[in-house]
């Protein structure tokens, strides 16, 4: 059981890796912007599309993963001169309304230009193949990849945020965004930046989870409510919150269909306990947001709001 | 004078339009056709339209025109599509739907406005028992057979347990249930995933845990890709993973490699030595680029069988029309096929496996007959004769 209790857990990192490459850089964009974006879901797809069409024209994974970043970059530059610089100084509705229309036109788009049938792409040789654990337990080589992946970013990031200039400014924006604007700083390069790199993160998380999954065009709704709860949780405009909340609700959704109906079971009829587990599992992550949100309404590393 | 030729005028033209004996023939086509399963709706429209050609552009000798709507994979929209279709646009018969569920949203409508209802996939138990009816055909199979069909062939490798996953909505819970009803050895665990969950390392590592001797799946669409490249990376590989609705030709080209040996039970395989299917297959390659599945054959099927029915009695007389088509004289890509009194096919399931054929396509192939002539076990219920 305690082999079974690891292996969980450590699928629980993995997956919450994965939800806060995706949430950071929505988390930078809805705290320093006060931005809804509902579209950041779409730019994981893109991600993983890009990633599929160049592989499989390259037929190398590396280097396809490689061209992924400049070119979900490039579509997230796109994206924000084009769409959202217009939606800033509107309401969150409008912004609201726009993303989702984006997200149904993108998601066509896609659609036309690759077909409704799920892609996927190859595994690298090298990470492909499961490592023992423990007994008869193994591990995927590629997972273990994903987690150093995943930490080696939330390093950079923090290291961006905390020891750069721009990362200054950032922090700074997201405390008081007039105030920035009135020293003199160009916020709206700023945001331009911030953005590009949050579409360029999803675009990444995208990319490579499309060996372990397969690409399709629902993937990016399907994350999308999951990141927009990490953010809740860990405190809109808070990469370090996101960080943690996204550590919290891989490992706490992974558990939780686990253990639940093993937890249960001691409480109640083995038959009762399999269809109440199995009902309340995906509902856990959710009473967890409620939990937090009813402690600290700002989330675990967000600041009272004030604006 | 002229007031008698104003009012005879007036007169005729309120007589129904149906006295032009040879309008087109309308079909309603509603299948899901976006979302992640949309590859499955886009299959078997597919299948309807090569039907279509090969038959010259006429069902039932008749000039005819087909209606393709996309359902998008909700009930309630299913509904009110299929009413517009039946009602507003005077659908003669409406072939559809993928989903079980949409079935019984569209069933009502359909019927009570008078068209015909020709399902070219789903099959649920209720419209196979209790529920059945004279105007609603069903040329797939029923939803139970499949899974069925695996648990025997379980049963005669002398499998000593299985575990047993499936995504928690109905068409899952009767996909378990079913095999269940057959399988002789001992259930090693059940696990039910929300529908639409990718990432089943969580439960993997629960079989991993317990060790099978084998494990049954049900996963239709994208959640199957997901599993069976999923499967071979955990370490899985040395447990035989069997499924229905799986591993077949709408998710083997994104499983590709994972998937080859896999076993799975179907109605139907692209190498199935019958009369036309060779033809149909090499059709359907060289006008969509792709290798058909049993939902293309659902389609084409669908299409044939109506106009054999048509053509030997019309759409007049509504009781001779009923009758035809309970014969169903045409020739199935199944080969041997008839109509039970519940309006659900009598015919052959096969254990296939996946390959990679000559051609660098992935698909099913034939390992052996399991079922003869097999009708499904709700017909007893169904009070029809």
């Amino acid at each position: 059981m305690f082999n079974l209790f690891l292996l969980q857990l450590l699928n629980g990192a993995q997956f919450g890796i994965l939800l806060f490459l995706v949430a950071a850089g929505l988390t930078l964009v809805f705290g320093i912007m006060d931005f809804i974006n509902l579209a950041h879901g779409v730019l994981y797809m893109i991600g993983g599309y890009v990633m599929a069409a160049l592989s499989a024209a390259t037929g190398n994974f590396w280097l396809s993963l490689a061209l992924v970043l400049p070119v979900t970059l490039a579509v997230g530059l796109v994206l924000e001169l084009l769409v959202f610089r217009r939606l800033y100084d509107r309401s969150h509705l409008d912004q609201v309304l726009a993303t989702f229309g984006l997200v149904l036109v993108l998601s066509e788009l896609v659609k036309i230009l690759w077909g409704a049938a799920p892609l996927s792409v190859a595994m690298p040789e090298a990470l492909a193949g499961s490592i023992p654990l423990a007994g008869l337990m193994r591990y995927p080589v590629y997972r273990i990849a994903v987690i150093g992946a995943g930490l080696g970013v939330a390093l950079a990031l923090w290291f961006v945020i905390a020891r750069t200039r721009v990362g200054m400014l950032l922090r700074a924006g997201a405390a008081n965004r007039a105030m920035v604007s009135a020293l003199g700083v160009d916020i709206n390069r700023l945001f331009m930046l911030v953005f590009a790199a949050g579409a360029m993160l999803a675009g990444f998380a995208g990319a490579i989870v499309s060996p372990i999954l397969s690409v399709d065009p629902g993937m990016g709704d399907s994350i999308l409510i999951l990141t927009f709860v990490v953010i809740v949780i860990g405190g809109v405009g808070s990469v370090k919150g996101a960080f943690l909340a996204a550590l919290l609700v891989g490992i706490v959704d992974t558990m939780g269909r686990m253990f639940g109906p093993i937890l249960l079971k001691s409480l109640m009829e083995p038959a009762a306990a399999a269809q109440a587990g199995r009902t309340i599992a995906p509902m856990l992550v959710y009473i967890l947001m409620a939990a937090v949100l009813f402690w600290r309404p700002s989330g675990l590393f967000g600041r009272s709001v004030a604006r | 004078m002229r007031r008698l030729a104003l009012s005879t005028a007036l007169i005729m033209s309120m007589l129904p339009l149906a006295a032009q004996a040879q309008e087109p023939l309308k079909i309603g086509v509603l299948l899901t056709l976006s979302g992640p399963p949309a590859v499955l709706g886009e299959h078997a429209r597919d299948g309807v339209l090569l039907a279509e050609k090969t038959l010259g552009d006429k069902v039932g000798g008749r000039e005819v025109e087909l209606i393709v709507v996309d359902d998008e994979g909700k009930p309630d929209i299913a509904a009110q599509k299929a009413r517009d279709l039946v009602e507003a646009q005077g659908a003669d018969f409406v072939i559809g739907p993928i989903f079980s569920n949409i079935m019984n949203a569209i069933a009502g409508p359909v019927t009570s406005g008078g068209a015909i209802l020709v399902s070219p996939n789903a099959g649920p138990s209720n419209f196979a028992g209790k529920d059945c009816n004279p105007d609603i055909f069903v040329v797939s199979y029923q939803n139970d057979q499949m899974p069925r069909t695996l648990a025997e062939h379980m049963n005669r490798q002398g499998v000593a347990n299985a575990y047993l996953l499936a995504p928690n909505y109905q068409a899952g819970k009767d996909s378990l249930n079913g095999f269940k009803s057959v399988f002789k050895g001992e259930v090693a665990g059940e696990l039910f995933v929300p529908l639409g969950q990718l990432d089943f390392s969580a439960e993997l590592a629960q079989i991993a845990a317990s060790q099978p001797a084998a494990v049954y799946a049900f996963m239709p669409g994208g959640m199957g890709v997901n599993l069976v490249k999923q499967w071979s990376q955990a370490g899985l590989g040395s447990i035989p993973l069997m499924s229905a609705f799986t591993v077949d030709e709408t998710t083997l080209p994104a499983e590709q490699d994972a998937a080859v040996g896999m076993l799975t039970g179907s109605n139907w395989a692209p190498d199935l030595q019958t009369p036309g299917n060779a033809e149909f297959v090499a059709a359907f390659q060289g006008a969509y680029g792709r290798v058909p599945s049993l939902y293309a054959v659902g389609g084409y099927d669908a299409l044939m069988l109506i106009d054999s029915a048509v053509k030997k009695a019309g759409t007049e007389d509504r009781e001779a029309l009923r009758a035809a088509l309970k014969q169903a004289d045409f020739q199935s890509l199944r080969g041997s096929f008839k109509f039970s009194t519940n309006n659900f096919p009598v015919q052959d399931f096969y254990l296939t496996k996946a390959i990679k054929a000559e051609d660098g396509t992935y698909r099913t192939s034939v390992v052996e007959k399991v079922f003869t002539a097999a009708a499904d076990s709700y017909v007893g219920e169904c009070p029809m004769k």
